[in-house]
């Protein structure tokens, strides 16, 4: 009976122990929640293959809680991320604008996926023409009666003896 | 022999690109604030924190900005350099201690000498995110109207002192 009664005890603890719900960290979750879409955006330069919102470095955290305070004046992103550049360049940007000094970035997997095409299409129609070729050229009349002639006076082939 | 040129050029060519790649710093993000008016602060002195420092007080000198902090490895590096560079007299230095301890800076200051005509204070990092700070040593060059002429990134070299920051300087002061 006792033992039956420890079991019983010890099977209903776990709901004595569920957790809570997490509290929200933040007083505005919605001002949050846009904190971390923008920080995501720009590059941590301390750390520079990290997001605002990946990284943990000091200087991280203070642009983050810039970023913060200015959502909180209502600055708008396209305001915020103007702020960042004028003081980091382009490079804080995690989708630099496309102009002169970034379109090769911006084209070149494109300029190189047409070259590459372009290569891949040229080898295959010299290819098909080199194929074409091959066969449109019949062999001359004196160049099928000297195989002839080599193929009468060779012996037949031996069969492995 | 032609077969072998196209994939012996590309390889060269991947080589030269690689090579390029290698010597480049990854590190060193060119600043867009190089030609534009040198962002506006106002601080309190670091060696009497009841006197203010400020952008406008640099008006008509050429002088230079250096970022610092006594946590800052690199700035011993670069500091004897600077401590002989104030001593010639030659271009004001302005210290901005970045993200310090009162204590700690001024300790720092005493033992490895002061290079600095004044010294500003950021503790919160304020003044280094308007001008773009990102590691510390930093250095910047600015002129007598208050526009950012060169800024560097990580210690100063003597090289970078001799080939780059003193000839600027003179061409601007005179």
């Amino acid at each position: 009976m006792i033992r039956r009664f420890v079991v019983l005890v010890t099977l209903l603890l776990p709901l004595v122990a569920m957790a809570d719900t997490a509290v929200p960290v933040a007083e505005d979750p919605v001002l949050e929640q846009r904190l971390m879409v923008l920080s995501a955006e720009l590059r941590c330069l301390v750390c520079q293959n990290q997001s605002l919102a990946d990284s943990h470095a000091d200087l991280a955290i203070d642009l983050k809680n810039q970023v913060r305070a200015m959502l909180k004046e209502g600055k708008s992103d396209a305001e915020i991320k103007a702020y960042m550049t004028d003081r980091y360049g382009d490079f804080v940007l995690y989708r630099p604008p496309v102009k002169g000094t970034t379109w090769l970035l911006w084209a070149g997997p494109f300029v190189l996926l047409v070259a590459g095409l372009a290569a891949l299409a040229w080898m295959v129609l010299r290819r098909r023409a080199a194929e074409r070729g091959a066969t449109a050229t019949q062999p001359s009349e004196a160049d099928l009666e000297r195989a002839r002639a080599l193929l009468a006076a060779s012996d037949p082939p031996s069969c492995g003896d | 022999m032609t077969r072998f040129l196209i994939p012996l050029g590309l390889f060269l060519a991947l080589v030269v690109f690689l090579a390029v790649g290698l010597r480049l710093d990854p590190k060193e993000v060119p600043s867009p604030l190089i030609d534009k008016p040198a962002p506006p602060f106002s601080g309190t002195q670091l060696h009497d924190p009841s006197k203010p420092l400020a952008l406008a007080d640099m008006k008509g000198q050429v002088w230079l900005f250096n970022v610092w902090a006594s946590w800052c490895v690199a700035c011993r590096e670069e500091h004897p350099l600077l401590v002989e560079l104030g001593k010639a007299n030659v271009v004001p230095i302005v210290g901005l201690n970045y993200k310090d301890k009162r204590d700690d800076a001024l300790g720092w200051l005493s033992r490895f000498g002061d290079p600095y005509t004044l010294s500003v204070t950021d503790p919160d990092g304020r003044i280094g995110i308007d001008y773009g700070v990102y590691g510390v040593p930093e250095t910047y060059l600015i002129d007598r109207d208050g526009v950012i002429r060169f800024k560097q990134i990580g210690p100063v070299t003597p090289e970078i002192l001799r080939d780059r920051i003193l000839p600027l300087v003179r061409q601007l002061q005179g």
